[in-house]
């Protein structure tokens, strides 16, 4: 909300400047987001037209120089000899008469009368003052420099807005009101500061001068001045010529209203349309300026009515007003031309005719004030917040006065805001008041107690506040306070603490969010800290016990499964947890039939490419592995995260999955001769051992398997005590091409972390070292092709025993000695015992009982 | 004939001085030491010296042996140190050669300063507690004071999922309550780490997804001061020893009172940069005592117990301190972006 200053001080005095103000606002809760200065200067930082480079915080504005931008009064108009377009203008600046050339077309109409009968009072700039430059667009700034324009002299101006930055007017010359005093510096007249103040939800309340005023007042001790809501009503009594029905109490628990005859349109004045403009609202007549005033000013929005219309609709029988809620398939033209289909839950002001306008949102086409309106039926209702906020979101309807409602205003504002506006209507727009006043209020406004024992709001700030100036801010914000003996609390002694007191408060008739019991004390206890300053209570450590540690083992897994992978040299990304359904279909070859997903959907997605939420990680990896494929030739990438599936509950299962993806050289290029095969399969299976291995993980193993995704027959399911934990492999050329890695082999894993988990131990045994002396040796057996390696390893550990401490493959060959249709494997082994030297004898019968089992049970033919 | 042996000395230790290499050194050895050499021959002539003469010759001659097999030993040692040294010499590098590329892995930007974060809390005593990122409406609203329609739920745009009441969480308050129900009545001390999601244009400056870490700490006696004091401990240990710390009042629904809380800029160091747009003050965590209907929501009684609470962004944090501009770096994962880190 915009605040002129020169405007709050009509309700509070303040002396601070206005950086002070907007520090103390922002620290109470009222963020002042920026502060635009008209022509006056900021007292620290920097704005337009000053010297000085650094910008200060939130600052924007022009100052005007007090020496050279003053007020004029121009006296007479003469054309320009060599210029139909320019007039000269004989100016008095206080000092001197100058003559001043301009082309402001609103000053032409004065041309060639002579000495003016009213002189006009304008802004006047001297040769060098600083403005905006009023032909560019934006805010130029420029010096104002003599030169001769056709002929004519001209070393200063008569300003427009534009070129003072008021506004972005630049139709004309700024015609400041007759009393305006020549020769005074303007900054003096019209300066102003304008603090535009953000209105949380919990300070609705606050959306109007007077909120703001109160809350100057609380922060700054001086005194709260409200504006008089008292009228002179002398007219015809109302009543006999309206009726009020209130179909839903619980949407409109108040509606009041005025009558007021003879009311004459026209602009609003000068010094209204000021406020208004530099609050944001453009000025248009007298009565709904007034409306609008009365809003800003008091927080009660209020509607005006033509009233001879409503009249007319009720063909001389009595105006009845019906609020109720809309009837299916009801619509109304808005007072914007709009027909409106409406909602069920939106409330509606009606006669027995039909709508005449949206309760609090906007106002209808019939009924509205025109510039022939002579009778004005003014309008203040109270409605419920959330109704009116359902309305303003499904008809996209945002205004100030929605805007006030959809966060409440109290019902005891209506009557405030009514007398308030048609005082102001009866003397600007010259109307008679009627005597009465219409207020139907069949749902009052509880008044809020609430007890607030001292000791509460120690124990909840942590400082001691003494009761009385507890009391003291509360009543500077206007609640009713009485100090009270906290009942059974008094002590042996007879002597009182401040722990034995209680404040009994009152809230104010402005409030609708203050609650009651230990809610209602924790509202006051807010707003205590808040203007007693929460950089006034101090920092004291936590004096509660440290609470049982647990730890987070969940997390301590994945975070070590990070470290491992990141230790083999994989990066770790993190990408969107929501995507397509397409986009994980990509993962599939073309034309493969792809297995349905269920997926969790977006009702309300921002983009069509993030509507769903992730089923794969591995889809995410690739896309990433996609992205940077024209940058890099080599990645090794890996994620662990969420994927979300259904469970037949309300929430999805939220299993964790890791997707690696490996492509490129194993080693990147260097001056020396470096490793640039391209990592295959086995480098994939490596990390994955590593990471197993690293995790403890008892003895995975890796099985051949078939996955569409991946190439037939590089690919292999992860197996750890009998659960397939995942997949890994080089995927499918057509997968890799769809990733933008055509024609290179990209290597993928999937695995389900969750079936990891019951896997990773807290603990893990570690071995002791043998003292005693190792047997090595080698041993060459030639197996049939599709006798897996793994197969063999198993069956000299198990034919060999224990004893057996290490089987290491270090050569695969195939060829003619190993006869076609077979392989060659040579295994490095070690034979060690933990409690005594193997002998010869001894190692001889286990090597004796490996042969055999490998002969025996693999086909195999060892070379002896 | 002693003058004899007093030249061949000279002579001898003269030619080793000009021995430079191990030939010249072989052949010296050869020349004066070896069989054939005259002072052997000297030597094995002795017998034939008068026999008055040949106990001075015995001992001259043997003292001229013993020094040439020392200085030979010193030439011997010379010559090595030589050879080596000219080895050496001429197996020097430029060492300005680039180093062998090694891949190192690295931890994504928000993994890492989630790390930092969870450790400056655990040492606080705060424990990690994880809730799920699908939420229910309630949780993520209605229990935390914020009801349907209140207008307060403007302050996250939210994204529904095709099931009434659920929701993607838009920040990890929900976790609040998943852990107040957990533990209560036990004094409770935990940060919720965890993604959450918005409904919002992706911009340089918004993301429809981000990391927040939330705290909660309840108990018998936790206060307003308390909360002070916790997150200037924190600030101190995020953004260095002196950083200071000032708290606004704000607002959020599950905290009464709420608060903002600025740590002092420490890119210009509190006298105004762009970073802090002039401020001096960088808006780091929004905190406040837990609101009375939350902890009685969490199965806390408000008139025993009271708690504080408070949450921030890790991409926002990294984005401060790397200087970071475009919040869209994170999940872009481009790797000239990843590998700075």
């Amino acid at each position: 909300m915009k605040v002129p200053l020169s405007w709050l001080k009509e309700y509070v005095d303040f002396d601070l400047p206005p950086e002070e103000i907007a520090s103390r606002l922002t620290f109470a809760g009222l963020e002042v987001e920026s502060i635009e200065y008209i022509g006056l200067a900021p007292q620290n930082g920097h704005i337009d037209g000053l010297p000085g480079e650094e910008r200060g915080p939130k600052a924007r504005g022009l100052a005007w120089d007090r020496e050279k931008i003053v007020v004029g009064r121009v006296f007479e108009v003469l054309p320009h000899p060599n210029a139909d377009r320019l007039v000269l203008c004989k100016l008095d600046d206080g000092r001197t008469i100058h003559t001043v050339l301009t082309g402001a077309p609103n000053l032409f109409p004065y041309k060639g009368q002579g000495p003016l009968a009213k002189p006009l009072k304008v802004a006047y700039a001297r040769e060098g003052a600083m403005l905006y430059d009023g032909h560019q667009p934006g805010n130029v700034l420029t010096t104002l420099q003599r030169m001769k324009i056709r002929g004519v002299e001209s070393y200063s101006m008569i300003c427009s807005e534009k070129e003072l930055g008021i506004s972005a007017d630049h139709e004309g010359v700024m015609i400041l009101p007759d009393d305006a005093p020549a020769g005074t510096p303007l900054a003096d007249y019209l300066g102003d500061v304008i603090l535009d103040v953000k209105i949380n939800p919990n300070m609705a309340r606050n959306a109007n001068m007077v909120g703001i005023a109160r809350e100057v007042s609380a922060l700054t001790g001086r005194k709260l001045r409200p504006p008089s809501y008292l009228f002179r009503a002398s007219g015809e009594p109302l009543k006999k010529h309206l009726r009020i029905r209130i179909q839903n109490p619980e949407f409109n628990p108040r509606f009041t209203a005025i009558l007021l005859r003879d009311v004459q349109i026209g602009p609003s004045p000068a010094w209204m349309q000021r406020r208004l403009s530099r609050a944001g609202m453009r000025p248009i007549n007298n009565i709904v300026d007034i409306t609008n005033y009365v809003m800003l000013e008091t927080g009660q929005p209020l509607h005006a009515f033509d009233w001879d219309s409503l009249a007319a609709r009720a063909s001389g029988n009595a105006v009845t007003i019906i609020t109720r809620t809309a009837r299916p398939g009801e619509t109304i033209v808005t007072l914007d031309g709009a027909t409106r289909t409406l909602d069920d839950f939106t409330v509606l002001v009606c006669d027995e005719k039909g709508p005449l306008s949206i309760a609090g949102v906007m106002g209808g086409a019939e009924t509205e004030v025109r510039d022939t309106t002579v009778n004005i039926l003014l309008e203040a209702a109270a409605w419920d917040y959330l109704s009116i906020r359902r309305t303003v979101q499904a008809q996209k309807l945002p205004s100030e006065a929605a805007f006030r409602f959809s966060r409440g205003v109290h019902p005891a504002a209506t009557l405030r805001g009514l007398g308030r506006a048609a005082e102001l209507m009866r003397t600007l727009g010259g109307g008679i008041i009627s005597r009465d006043t219409v207020d139907t209020y069949p749902r009052k406004a509880p008044v809020v107690r609430v007890d607030l024992p001292m000791k509460e709001v120690r124990r909840l700030l942590g400082v001691n506040i003494p009761p009385r100036k507890v009391a003291q801010i509360l009543e500077s914000l206007e609640f009713v306070c009485r100090v009270k003996e906290t009942p059974a609390r008094r002590r042996r002694s007879g002597k009182i603490s401040d722990d034995d007191l209680t404040l009994q408060v009152i809230a104010p008739d402005h409030r609708l969010d203050i609650g009651t019991g230990v809610v209602g004390q924790a509202d006051l206890i807010e707003e205590i800290a808040r203007i007693y300053g929460y950089a006034r209570i101090p920092e004291v450590q936590i004096a509660d016990l440290l609470p049982i540690q647990r730890g987070n083992p969940g997390l301590e897994q994945e975070e070590a499964a990070r470290d491992l992978l990141v230790n083999l040299g994989l990066q770790e990304v993190l990408t969107y947890h929501l995507t397509a359904p397409e986009k994980e279909a990509a993962v599939y070859p073309p034309g493969m039939e792809v297995p349905a997903a269920e997926y969790i959907r977006l009702a309300n997605p921002i983009v069509p490419e993030r509507r769903v939420m992730r089923c794969s990680v591995l889809a995410s990896v690739l896309e990433t592995a996609a992205r940077n494929a024209s940058r890099t030739d080599r990645l090794a990438l890996f994620e662990l995260g969420p994927v979300y599936l259904p469970s037949g509950k309300p929430l999805p299962a939220e299993p964790v999955q890791l997707a690696i993806v490996l492509a490129g050289p194993r080693e990147s290029r260097d001056w020396r001769p470096s490793d640039r095969t391209p990592a295959d399969f086995f480098d994939l299976k490596g990390i994955l051992e590593g990471v197993l291995s690293g995790l403890h993980v008892p003895s995975p193993t890796f099985e051949s398997t078939r996955d569409p995704r991946f190439h037939p027959g590089r690919c292999a399911k992860i197996l750890v005590g009998g659960t397939a934990l995942g997949v890994m492999g080089q995927l499918h050329p057509q997968v890799a091409a769809r990733f933008e890695w055509a024609g290179h082999d990209l290597l993928a894993a999937e695995l389900n972390f969750e079936l990891l988990r019951p896997y990773l131990l807290r603990q893990y045994p570690v071995h002791s070292i043998s003292e005693y002396p190792p047997v090595l040796e080698d041993l060459a057996v030639v197996v049939a092709e599709d006798v897996p390696v793994e197969r063999v390893i198993q069956k000299i550990r198990s034919s060999g025993g224990e004893i057996v401490q290490s089987v290491l493959l270090f050569d695969v060959y195939r060829g003619e000695q190993a006869g076609s249709g077979n392989k060659s494997l040579a295994f490095a082994l070690t034979y060690q015992a933990p409690d005594r030297t193997l002998g010869s004898t001894e190692a001889e019968e286990i090597r004796t009982r490996i042969i055999r089992a490998l002969e025996g049970d693999l086909a195999g033919k060892v070379r002896r | 004939m002693l003058e004899q042996l007093d030249t061949l000395e000279q002579e001898a230790l003269a030619a080793l001085a000009q021995a430079n290499d191990p030939g010249a050194l072989a052949a010296w050895k050869q020349t004066y030491l070896g069989r054939s050499a005259s002072l052997s021959t000297f030597l094995g002539d002795l017998g034939k010296l008068p026999a008055a003469e040949r106990p001075l010759a015995g001992k001259r001659g043997n003292e001229v042996k013993r020094t040439l097999e020392a200085a030979y030993a010193a030439g011997e040692e010379r010559i090595n140190a030589a050879v080596l040294n000219h080895a050496l010499q001429s197996e020097a590098l430029d060492v300005t050669l680039p180093g062998r590329p090694l891949r190192r892995g690295r931890l994504h930007p928000s993994t890492l300063i989630l790390r930092r974060i969870y450790a400056i809390w655990a040492e606080m005593g705060f424990q990690i507690y994880r809730s799920p990122n699908v939420e229910l409406d309630d949780y993520n609203f209605t229990l935390l004071n914020i009801p349907p329609h209140h207008p307060a739920r403007d302050m996250w745009d939210t994204f529904y999922t095709t099931e009434e009441g659920v929701l993607l969480r838009t920040h990890t308050s929900p976790g609040q309550i998943h852990a107040m129900r957990e533990f209560a009545p036990a004094p409770l001390r935990v940060i919720l780490p965890g993604m959450c999601f918005r409904y919002e244009q992706i911009t340089a400056r918004s993301e429809i997804q981000f990391h927040q870490v939330e705290g909660l700490a309840v108990g018998p006696g936790i206060t307003f001061a308390n909360l002070k004091a916790t997150l200037a401990d924190f600030a101190r240990r995020m953004f260095g020893e002196g950083a200071r710390t000032q708290f606004r009042a704000d607002h959020f629904p599950f905290t009464e009172p709420s608060m903002e809380v600025d740590v002092e800029c420490f890119v210009c160091g509190g006298k105004g940069c762009p970073v802090c747009k002039f401020s001096g003050w960088l808006e780091i965590l929004g905190s406040g005592m837990v609101h009375p209907t939350v902890l009685r929501n969490g199965g806390y009684d408000p008139k025993v117990f009271s708690g504080f609470a408070f949450g921030m962004g890790p991409e926002r944090i990294a984005m401060l301190r790397h200087g970071i501009e475009d919040i869209r770096y994170f999940w872009g994962n481009d790797l000239r972006f990843l590998e700075q880190f």
